[in-house]
């Protein structure tokens, strides 16, 4: 019975349990780390009483939050679409999982390694945008609405340099590989394709920021104007959901920023997924850091930097990239 | 003298609630821990007590020491409502509105004198005070002042979290050590 299973399923099998795992902790360490790191930058100790003695600086404020929140009363709107209600928070979540299947965390330490790699992650987390816009649509919500409608325009508008910015790194290597890519790069950081690559980084960075809704452009859940934007309905574990799916594509945008920039798993010494998670959290902490320090954008600023900026400097850097992998 | 018998003309809020679908006695021990310990307020101010409640979240008293200072926009994601200011008739039925959008299980303090009783605005044929927020929603928790200070309403947390899972928490003030204080 169990030799009829071909090894590829168990494998994809045991390594999406991994990473719903991998997932579910990084969201309880990165919720702990956002509310010490704003504790930090508004010069107060952020959590620190809860849990008991044994456990200090309230380490265990996630795990408190994160129970409240599934012990916590859910309820469709009147009105809603309560099919759509309940299907986007899934539909946010789960792309987010199957993201990580590619990513090679270690030298040895990757579910699929495929050639295809880059674009199905690039596919994957486009689908987040329609998630966010079945939220806001089927929760009969005026907010809701103005902010799925906020997350469309914002998604695509910064889809479009994201992509221009990965498409030359992609002509340096010659591969969607992600595995490649991070092999091609050397040990040292003036072997890592930033220093080739310096404003495609600070581009894809922002691209990042704006794609997983951070501040600055957290526009779709602007507190102070929308209440809460496209999640306003939700309650209990749905937002959880959303919230989850928030942190897991900051995980993987700061994923591929380390593969493509920062030679992935590359390090001085021995390459290991002990490099690629030190890069991936310190570019987690500075997008904490952004967040905790920038006011959020107006939404004309928003898409003018964009398209007068963003793709403009992203269309010139593949030119360039191009003439100079032509000489 | 105060009116003793007001009349509003909407009524008390709806304070029917699911029953758990977990009854069980230490599943519900744990969850309330929990929810003790990560109340997230509503960003909800009505007048001057807003103010100190700003100063509650902010760095000298800092709420997030105990989990509190997720002041959350939307009614929907929020555990506590914190009724800071005067209640007037006009405003009182989107007070319950906001009450009645929280989802169970929710808690409410009355900060400030106005909330509590009207405080300075009752006065003999005042016409557009509620006199007490108790009067459209069920208040757990009331911090008299006027208005209180941010650790006043610290200590309605404390009561708050006592009223949830039974215990106090958090030494209290006179009896703290130096070194029990951060």
């Amino acid at each position: 019975m169990i030799e009829a299973i071909p090894t590829q399923f168990i494998i994809i099998f045991v390594g999406l349990l991994a990473i719903m795992a991998f997932v579910g902790l990084n969201a309880v360490v990165l919720v702990y780390l956002e509310r010490k790191v704003a504790g930090f930058i508004h010069r107060r100790p952020g959590p620190y009483e809860v849990g008991p003695p044994c456990f200090p600086h309230g380490i265990l404020q996630p795990i408190a939050d994160g129970l409240k929140l599934v012990g916590k009363q859910i309820f469709t709107p009147k009105g809603a679409d309560s099919f759509l209600f309940w299907l986007a928070p899934m539909i946010s979540i789960a792309p987010a999982i199957v993201c990580f299947i590619v990513i090679p965390f270690g030298p040895k330490l990757q579910i699929i390694n495929t050639n295809v790699g880059l674009i199905l992650i690039l596919a994957f987390t486009g689908i987040n945008v329609l998630a966010l816009c079945l939220a806001g649509w089927a929760s009969q919500n005026k907010y809701g609405l103005i902010g799925a409608a906020r997350d469309i325009s914002q998604g695509v508008a910064y889809e479009i340099p994201l992509l221009l910015v990965v498409l030359s790194v992609v002509f340096m290597t010659g591969t969607f590989n992600l595995f490649d890519i991070a092999d091609g790069q050397g040990a040292w950081p003036w072997q890592w394709y930033i220093v080739y690559q310096p404003l495609a980084f600070v581009l894809f960075f922002i691209c990042a920021l704006a794609e997983t809704n951070r501040n600055p452009f957290d526009l779709p859940e602007a507190e102070s104007e929308l209440t809460a934007g496209f999640h306003t309905e939700y309650s209990g574990m749905a937002f959880a959901c959303f919230f989850l799916a928030e942190y897991a594509y900051m995980v993987v945008a700061a994923c591929i920023m380390a593969i493509l920039f920062l030679g992935g798993f590359q390090g001085p010494g021995a390459p290991g997924i002990w490099w690629f998670l030190a890069k991936v959290y310190v570019l987690l902490l500075i997008m904490i850091w952004i967040r905790w320090t920038f006011p959020r954008v107006r939404f004309d600023q928003l898409l003018n930097i964009c398209w007068k900026w963003l793709i403009p400097l992203a269309v010139l850097n593949l030119l360039i990239t191009l003439a100079v992998i032509a000489l | 003298m105060a009116q003793e018998n007001q009349t509003l003309t909407h009524a008390y809020a709806d304070i029917s609630y699911d029953e758990p679908i977990i009854d069980h006695a230490p599943v519900q021990k744990i969850l309330n821990i929990c929810r003790a310990m990560s109340l997230w307020p509503m960003t909800f101010g009505l007048a001057c007590c807003a103010i100190e409640m700003m100063g509650f979240g902010m760095a000298r008293f800092d709420s997030a020491r105990f989990g509190a200072e997720v002041f959350r926009p939307s009614p929907r994601q929020s555990d506590l409502m914190i009724v800071a200011g005067t209640v007037n008739k006009k405003l009182s039925p989107l007070v319950t509105m906001l009450y009645e959008q929280m989802p169970s299980p929710k808690w409410v303090i009355a900060m400030g004198n106005c909330a509590i009783s009207g405080g300075p605005f009752v006065y003999k044929n005042q016409y557009g005070i509620v006199e007490g927020v108790d009067r459209i929603i069920p208040v757990d928790v009331y911090v008299p002042g006027c208005p209180p200070r941010p650790e006043g309403l610290l200590e309605g947390l404390f009561q708050v979290q006592k009223k949830i899972t039974g215990r106090r928490w958090w030494p209290v003030p006179e009896t703290a050590t130096k070194s029990e204080q951060w």
